[in-house]
């Protein structure tokens, strides 16, 4: 069964007439062809499909879009502002937090949520808060780096 | 170029080319890909572990709304597999089904929805036949053949290989041990699931894009498979969402969507679901290992006797090699003067085993290491001295025949012993804590292709645009190991330009010239070696028509950030552009090819391939533990780890390489495993299958080695899989090392320490692991000599 669906994404309104069935990270992916939110299991387990949601990272592969029509939601793309980089992207650049890059995208906005609820978190809040974005290359050293160095950066 | 050149971009911790990409989302993987018209496809796959299939019936789903098209194994008859020797693969089974999860038919859609409806709709009859889950279930019923071409009953494999004569090896040890160990398989869990496009144009000719570390073998088997000339066949490797080892077989899904592209004339999708990847696996081989090592009183190793049993699963895979390198790179860290290595891997009603991170050697290392500290113990040696006192000669040959260039260790396990404060802590911590060191050795590339051929393993080709661009094309995939960054980097530091000018073209056997693929830790050293082989040339022409124009003779000039300009005088110059444009109008079109090929090497023996490579890595770790004594939980509190890497061409990525090497080693070592219950996966799913998060992921202290290896690019030896060796065996000393209990398998679950500690409370073993091998008759050795400039003086 299809639906007018009215989306606030990355700032922009947009109306969609699609399934109600479809999950958010399919509706962003396939409808809104923001492909940055990446597919890793599709059942909340690794997330690797991670958006904000009012700010706060939820798995898009869990969330119907019905459901939550005037929330605003950030996915990777949404990130930069007027064409800057956010610290965090910047930072993970530079210390090589990305290795392939596939789980990139949600630990991304995981952190953001991060610091901007805690500016200034100490390792074991950062381990704590990206507990459930599963990263197979980099055995999260240098992510945490970078989210520390961000942190230093944006308070500066 | 001169000796004593400063290095401007090789050395330095640059970012990676396509970071930028991967950090704002842009990066293309394979799922990203959405062409017009596509379809979507599904497999169906086997229930069974084991089933003769006695028909398969697509009309029912044809009916189906939205379907498109629908083949079976009938449409996909020729076998292949990436091993020459082991072409046992079918795109879709034809007759039989060998493991729960093996593909049967497949159907192409409108939307994934519909596809994934008419699966449900294919009639499929099956008479199942008994399940094999086990190196002993397969043995015993040898009369129930998963693979008619098997050697014998279930055996896939025998391996027997004697260098010098073991038994004069032991009668001069003053010290024998046997020891017998069991390493769990496991699985690489990238998180990029597979994903693969197909598109069949009107012309007549294929592209695949598909996530695939080798898509040099992927090329070859579609124009196999699909009978179709490889010059109208084009694959393009998508960046890697995550591989190590798992993306690089040809895949059935991969054939599958290619076929189904060429029937409807329109792009075909598929992406596996994670429990798919789960039974698409080539993941870690179970391995069950007898040691036998005899030792003088001084600790010098006399003789080894290794024997390893695989458990292969369904399909050959790569596991003829996986065979071999379980009883290849023993000899390469510690010299063993009389070498015997007998291994057999068999077929199990399994997902089919391949190379993991690796490859093969984890689970012997994890033998050898553990034991060697249970030697330093039994001859009240320290395990410190043990190691350092008997390592392996630069420039030497091992008894197996492979060639040391240089070796870093002393220094490894000097630099991790002294930032963990080995000597000072250990035997002073409080209860619980421990400390365990280990090392290990790995190989920076195949010495030998896959497939026989005298062609170079690796090429780039290099054009300069008149505006200053320099493109360079190369078959390899960059799978997040940055290896487009290090062709970047290369490229630069030769022609004197600025990274951001070079743009990479990979993977793509329309337009790159071969590379064999990201495995078996080759690509820094040989794609590097080809790069300098491509730069060099061009460098000479544009220094040469600069001169001209400077009227200086061009051993005067150099090109360093965009310029050329004379070392004496940098006011003479030129930029890099009006350079180049004179050495056009010179010349003519600047471009230029380079390749590599590594050197021949090896013993006259059959078998002799594997575990050659141009140089080795090497690695040393401590890891520090605290366990609870009453429940046997414990955690990983420090992973320090040292590593030779030659020259770390960027030291930022080669960290980034030990750090996620010594976190899939402690995934390994502490709680992954790839288990099944009658006849079905346990755990196809990331929840279930238990892997390290950023709470279980401790501190990781690396240290870099460099040796400046000969054979490497700058110096350079491999990064990505070595480091990874040690991890398991340090985890399991520092265990030992805190509670006193053994545990002598892989993953060290708290369940097993919890046992052992209770065994150990009654006064037993205070051991865990196996006590028994299955009764398999090695065939007599073939008996190779050991290159006499090996043997200790």
């Amino acid at each position: 069964m299809k639906q007018l669906i009215r989306l606030r994404v990355n700032g922009e309104t947009h109306e969609l007439w699609t399934p109600i069935h479809k999950t958010l990270l399919e509706v962003l992916r396939e409808d809104l062809h923001l492909t940055g939110t990446k597919h890793g299991c599709e059942l909340g387990e690794c997330g690797a499909c991670a958006v904000l949601m009012a700010g706060k990272p939820v798995l898009s592969c869990l969330i119907l879009p019905v459901e939550h029509q005037d929330e605003e939601i950030l996915t990777v793309e949404g990130m930069a502002t007027s064409g800057q980089p956010h610290p965090l992207q910047t930072a993970f650049a530079e210390l090589g937090a990305a290795q392939c890059g596939y789980c990139t995208p949600g630990v991304l906005v995981t952190a953001m949520a991060l610091l901007s609820e805690n500016p200034n978190p100490s390792r074991q809040d950062i381990r704590g808060a990206l507990a459930g974005n599963l990263c197979r290359c980099t055995g999260y050293s240098k992510i945490i780096e970078a989210v520390e160095l961000a942190a230093v950066r944006m308070n500066d | 170029m001169p000796e004593d050149h400063e290095l401007k971009i090789i050395g330095k911790p640059l970012s990676k080319v396509d970071a930028m990409g991967k950090v704002t989302g842009e990066t293309k993987f394979a799922d990203d890909i959405s062409l017009p018209r596509m379809l979507y496809c599904k497999i169906l796959r086997s229930p069974y572990p084991h089933a003769k299939i006695n028909s398969v019936d697509t009309a029912p789903a044809l009916k189906q709304p939205g379907v498109v098209a629908a083949i079976t194994g009938l449409d996909l008859p020729i076998k292949y597999g990436i091993l020459p020797v082991s072409q046992d693969e079918e795109a879709l089974c034809v007759d039989k089904v060998r493991f729960a999860g093996d593909p049967v038919a497949a159907v192409a859609a409108l939307d994934e929805e519909s596809a994934e409806a008419a699966l449900e709709e294919i009639i499929a009859d099956y008479d199942p036949l008994p399940a094999m889950m086990s190196i002993e279930e397969a043995l015993d019923q040898e009369e129930v053949q998963i693979h008619q071409y098997a050697e014998k009953g279930n055996i896939h494999k025998l391996v027997s290989l004697e260098f010098g004569d073991v038994s004069q090896g032991f009668y001069e040890a003053d010290h024998v041990r046997e020891d017998i160990y069991y390493y769990e398989g496991n699985t690489h869990l990238p998180i990029e699931q597979h994903s693969a496009v197909a598109q069949y144009g009107a012309d007549g000719r294929l592209t695949l894009w598909s996530s695939t570390q080798t898509p040099h073998y992927v090329h070859r088997t579609l124009s196999k498979v699909l009978e179709m000339p490889a010059s109208r066949i084009r694959v393009v490797a998508t960046p890697v969402g995550g591989g190590f080892g798992g993306k690089s077989d040809p895949l059935s899904h991969e054939i599958v969507v290619c076929k189904l592209a060429m029937l409807t004339g329109r792009p075909v999708k598929i992406t596996l679901t994670r429990e798919e990847v789960f039974y698409t696996h080539r993941g870690r081989h179970p391995v069950l290992m007898w040691i036998k090592t005899g030792m003088r009183n001084d600790g010098s190793i006399t003789a080894m006797h290794f024997r390893s049993y695989l458990d292969g699963g369904a399909y050959g895979s790569y596991g003829v090699a996986t065979t071999y390198y379980t009883g290849a790179l023993q000899t390469v860290t510690y010299p063993i003067p009389h070498y015997k290595f007998e291994g057999v891997r068999v077929f199990t009603n399994k997902p089919p085993c391949g190379p993991k991170r690796g490859h093969g050697t984890p689970q012997p290392r994890f033998a050898v290491e553990t034991q060697l500290d249970k030697f330093a113990e039994d001859l009240g040696i320290d395990p410190v001295d043990l190691r350092l006192k008997h390592l392996v000669s630069p420039g030497s040959l091992t008894a197996n025949h492979l060639k040391i260039t240089t070796i870093g260790l002393r220094e490894c396990i000097e630099k991790v012993v002294r930032a963990s404060e080995f000597h000072e802590r250990r035997g002073n911590m409080p209860a619980g804590k421990g400390l365990g060191l280990a090392c290990g050795s790995y190989l920076s590339g195949a010495g030998l292709p896959i497939y026989w051929n005298k062609m170079p393993h690796s090429g780039v080709q290099i054009k300069i645009d008149r505006g200053g661009g320099v493109t360079a094309f190369c078959g390899s995939i960059d799978i997040g190991q940055g290896s487009d960054s290090v062709l970047a980097y290369i490229i630069a530091e030769e022609l004197g330009v600025n990274v951001e000018d070079v743009i990479v073209v990979t993977a793509d056997t329309d337009l790159t010239p071969v590379d064999l693929g990201s495995y078996s830790s080759r690509v820094t050293l040989m794609t590097g070696n080809a790069a300098i082989a491509a730069a060099r040339p061009l460098r000479e022409k544009i220094l040469s028509a600069a001169a001209e124009a400077l009227e200086l003779p061009a051993e005067a000039l150099t090109i360093e950030s965009g310029r050329v300009f004379c070392i004496d005088d940098v006011r003479r110059s030129l930029t890099f552009v009006e350079a180049v444009q004179l050495a056009e109008a010179r010349y003519g079109t600047l471009g230029s090819v380079g390749s590599y090929t590594p050197p021949k090497r090896g013993g006259r023996y059959k078998g002799s391939g594997v575990g050659l490579s141009p140089n080795y890595s090497y690695t040393a770790c401590v890891a520090e533990v605290t366990c609870d004594p009453q429940s046997g939980e414990y955690s990983v509190d420090k992973l320090w780890l040292a590593h030779d890497v030659g020259k770390a061409i960027n030291p930022l990525l080669v960290i980034g390489q030990v750090e996620g090497s010594a976190y899939m080693g402690l995934g390994e070592g502490m709680m992954e495993e790839q288990i099944f219950r009658r006849g079905l996966h346990k755990i196809p799913s990331m929840l279930d299958y238990k892997s390290p998060t950023a709470l279980d992921t401790p501190e990781i202290e690396t240290i870099l080695v460099e040796t400046i290896d000969p054979e490497g690019p700058y110096g350079a030896k491999e990064a990505g899989q070595g480091p990874l060796l040690p991890v398991m065996p340090a985890i399991a000393n520092a265990i030992y090392n805190a509670v006193g209990v053994r545990i002598d398998e892989v993953p060290i679950t708290p369940e097993k320490v919890y046992k052992a500690l209770r065994e150990k409370d009654r006064g037993g073993s205070s051991r865990i692991g196996p006590n028994r091998i299955p009764p398999v008759e090695f065939p007599d050795p073939i008996r190779v000599e050991t290159p006499k400039e090996s043997l200790p003086a």
